[in-house]
């Protein structure tokens, strides 16, 4: 376990900060998948980087929590070490790799593998929370849109999509109806996790830093992404297994392996592949 | 004897803005009284209001005094005092007018335009295209041009869509502003022969002709309009 | 008797320096085609955008009558019923295809918009009646994945139209709908109206400065002149015997045909 660098208070931001941010994050969950205002905060890296992500987690981390950060998926990467590392700085609570050990998860554009359970919690780092963005430049519109419920507008962005591709080519940031009432943006994650959004026991959570705006889905809330009759909601699947795990079921990244073009497919989720390969080793 | 027009002390006097003020007055206290079955010519001087008497008995001009009693629906309407929505009902279901020249409608055919009437009627199209058929080939509109806009036709062929579109539908009342100015003797004998069945079917016809034969042949009576006093002219 | 579908009384919309619409008073009946005309500056188009409940009046009434025969009072709607009827009771043509029509979509998914606004979400049905408006409006199923912004002046005209009647609205709101229009292309537009509204029913208030556009299209016209209206009757009676020294000078200045 990190020492805690007694110079920055616990979590790096000051307590009413936190207090505000927790406010918000109270009225998103009583409201889910509602865009809640809040005063962000300078934090000491760019917009675009997980400044939403980094609040929301810094307003709710406790001593006792263990922390996970990944980003697309993998726990070594720049982003995903740089956060462990400044939360581990600023907070000193432990920190890990597993999936079914953390309690609390910060992660960029993946939900693992690993299924969630009740009393964890994700934390997503949102670059745009309104799905109606770009379909409509106007905020005031926007959330007219909203307190009136009229969702048509996004439905339009699909019948686009099948009208220029023959099915809808939106792969992430697949937008969702949350609980029945708001439409949402699942931040950038691949469609495939869609479904794990969907009546999931742990708690999720979403800040966008530079837009200012958090929101949540409560355990367990209904969470349906959009779709038409005649073309339903579908996931990816690919032809192939994990080159390292052999996994069939979880999300794959390609990796060009050299200059004549030779492809990899290996697990996105560097967790569950090394744990799958663990498993593995154990029974040979 | 049903009365269908019970037209009383109408006075109508133009007044021009645009010059000034200028007042003319064209219709003063004149009552025309017409019954269901005759046909009454309008006869007078030009300018002496004849027109301007057949367009206020169809809600086209506005007369300053009087009232203009249709019988529509089996009702009296006072057509001076009539809502916009009235006039409009009592055209489609009463009142049929025939004007000197065609209002042309871009694009729409020559079937189509006389058909119109009898689908506000509520015939199927269908019924209401073939009916229209039939009174184009008895107007002699060669069935090549049916199909046509009329904004091309010559006067005479425009005067027959006219006349088509006006009598299509067999309203009780029919008011005619010269349907026979610009026609041949054989397209004019058909057209008298028109008026004669509508007035034979129990219509109220006021007509302005402009010869005396066709006068003779269809009208029974004939109203001479009166000319309205220069009283009030302006200076 | 029919009742009216939108009547107003004592209509004011107030902008403060005399401009705006005032005490205005008029019954509409359902399949009605009424033209407001007026020189620019009359307050024709404060008057459609207040009766649209796009402005709030100032003072007055609004009534208009849903397809249930219910009666709503435009000028104290909440917002989301006054949206609700929007969508499903009322349509907007506006004279910028770029207002009324989204130009970075097709043409199928703007036909489509109001469709799924109102629930529909078979993919295959929306494309079929975007494709049939198409054929209607006289553009042709075989353009449904262009965008707006590749049509001509008179096309994106006619696509409103279509984006607007593909809900079957019994009212529809027309502002200057033939204004940007060449006059040939306008008579192709204005004919095409005509006989939509014909054989669809729906009730129509057109703003237009050009009475030859109300004579094509409209039964009855109010004139309009610095906010008020100072005559109001059949079309063809307003053409032919105009009462009030603006309406004559009105009709004194169109282009004989």
């Amino acid at each position: 376990m990190t020492e805690r660098q007694w110079q920055y208070n616990f979590g790096f931001l000051d307590e009413n900060t936190k207090r505000m941010l927790r406010r918000g994050l109270l009225k998103a969950v009583a409201i889910p998948g509602y865009q809640v205002p809040f005063g962000s905060r300078e934090m000491p890296l760019p917009y675009g980087w997980g400044t939403g992500g980094i609040q929301l987690t810094a307003s709710i981390i406790g001593k006792s929590d263990v922390l996970k950060v990944i980003d697309q998926g993998a726990d070594d990467t720049t982003n995903a070490v740089n956060i462990r590392r400044f939360f581990a700085r600023v907070t000193g609570v432990a920190t890990t790799t597993r999936t079914a050990d953390a309690t609390l998860i910060q992660t960029r554009h993946r939900i693992p593998e690993t299924a969630l359970c009740e009393g964890q919690i994700m934390v997503f780092q949102v670059p745009e929370p309104e799905p109606l963005r770009t379909l409509e430049a106007s905020e005031v519109e926007t959330r007219k849109l909203h307190a009136h419920q009229e969702y048509g507008l996004m439905h339009v962005k699909l019948y686009e999509d099948i009208a220029r591709f023959g099915h809808v080519a939106t792969s992430y940031d697949y937008p969702v109806l949350v609980n029945g009432r708001y439409l949402a943006s699942p931040s950038p994650i691949p469609k495939f996790d869609n479904p794990k959004l969907d009546r999931s026991p742990a708690l999720m959570l979403f800040g966008a830093g530079r837009e200012k705006r958090l929101y949540a889905i409560p355990p367990y809330t209904a969470v349906e992404s959009l779709a038409f009759e005649d073309h339903p909601f579908a996931v990816q699947r690919w032809p192939h297994v994990c080159a390292l795990c052999g996994s069939g079921d979880s999300y794959l990244d390609e990796i060009i392996t050299d200059d004549a073009g030779h492809r990899l497919f290996v697990c996105s989720d560097s967790d569950y592949c090394q744990a799958q390969r663990t498993l593995q080793e154990g029974m040979a | 004897m049903t009365l269908m027009i019970d037209a009383q002390h109408l006075s109508k006097t133009f007044i021009l803005h645009q010059q000034g003020g200028l007042r003319l007055p064209v219709l003063s206290d004149v009552s025309l009284a017409v019954a269901a079955g005759e046909c009454v010519a309008l006869t007078g001087p030009s300018g002496a209001g004849k027109s301007t008497l057949l367009k206020a008995l169809y809600g086209n001009y506005l007369v300053q005094a009087g009232s203009i009693g249709i019988r529509h629906d089996g009702q009296w309407l006072d057509m001076v005092r009539a809502r916009p929505d009235q006039i409009a009902e009592a055209r489609r279901h009463t009142l049929g007018y025939v004007s000197q020249f065609l209002r042309v409608i871009p694009r729409v055919g020559a079937l189509d335009i006389v058909a119109e009437p009898l689908l506000e009627w509520g015939w199927s199209r269908a019924q209401a295209l073939a009916e229209a058929g039939g009174w184009l080939a008895r107007l002699n509109i060669a069935e090549r041009l049916w199909h046509l806009p009329p904004a091309t036709f010559s006067g005479g062929e425009q005067q027959r869509i006219n006349i088509a579109r006006g009598m299509i539908a067999p309203r009780p009342i029919l008011l005619l502003d010269e349907p026979t100015a610009s026609l041949d003797a054989a397209n004019r004998a058909v057209v008298i022969e028109l008026m004669s069945e509508a007035r034979r079917r129990g219509a109220a016809l006021v007509g302005i002709f402009h010869d005396e034969a066709t006068r003779d042949a269809i009208a029974n009576r004939i109203f001479s309009v009166p000319t309205a006093r220069l009283e009030e002219q302006a200076v | 008797m029919t009742r009216p579908i939108l009547s107003t009384r004592g209509l004011c919309k107030d902008y403060g320096n005399g401009q705006g619409c005032f005490d205005i008073d008029f019954e509409l009946y359902p399949g009605e085609v009424l033209g407001i005309v007026g020189e620019s500056g009359s307050g024709k188009s404060t008057l459609l955008a207040t009766l649209a409940g796009k402005l709030a009046a100032d003072r007055g009434q609004v009534r208009f009558l849903d397809r249930d025969g219910m009666a709503h009072e435009l000028t104290c709607l909440p917002e989301a019923e006054r949206r609700r009827l929007a969508r499903s009771e009322w349509g907007y043509v506006t004279q910028h295809a770029r207002d009324g029509l989204r130009m970075n979509v097709s043409a199928g998914a703007n036909i489509s918009e109001r469709l799924m606004a109102l629930g529909e979400r078979h993919y295959g049905r929306l494309r079929e009646r975007a494709g049939d408006w198409l054929d209607k409006v006289e553009i042709g199923a075989d353009r449904l994945d262009d965008k707006p912004s590749a049509f001509s002046g008179g096309m994106q005209q006619r696509l409103q139209i279509a984006r607007n009647l593909v809900t079957q609205p019994r009212l529809v709101f027309m502002d200057e709908p033939t204004g940007g229009l060449d006059v040939s292309v306008q008579a192709r537009f204005l004919d095409l109206t005509r006989r939509l509204v014909h054989d669809t029913g729906i009730a129509v208030i057109m703003v237009t400065h050009d009475l030859g556009v109300a004579r094509l299209l409209a039964q009855r016209t109010l004139v309009m002149q610095r906010g008020r209206v100072v005559e109001t009757g059949l079309t063809d009676q307003i053409l032919d015997d105009p009462q009030h020294p603006y309406s004559q000078l009105l009709v004194s200045s169109i282009l004989q045909a």
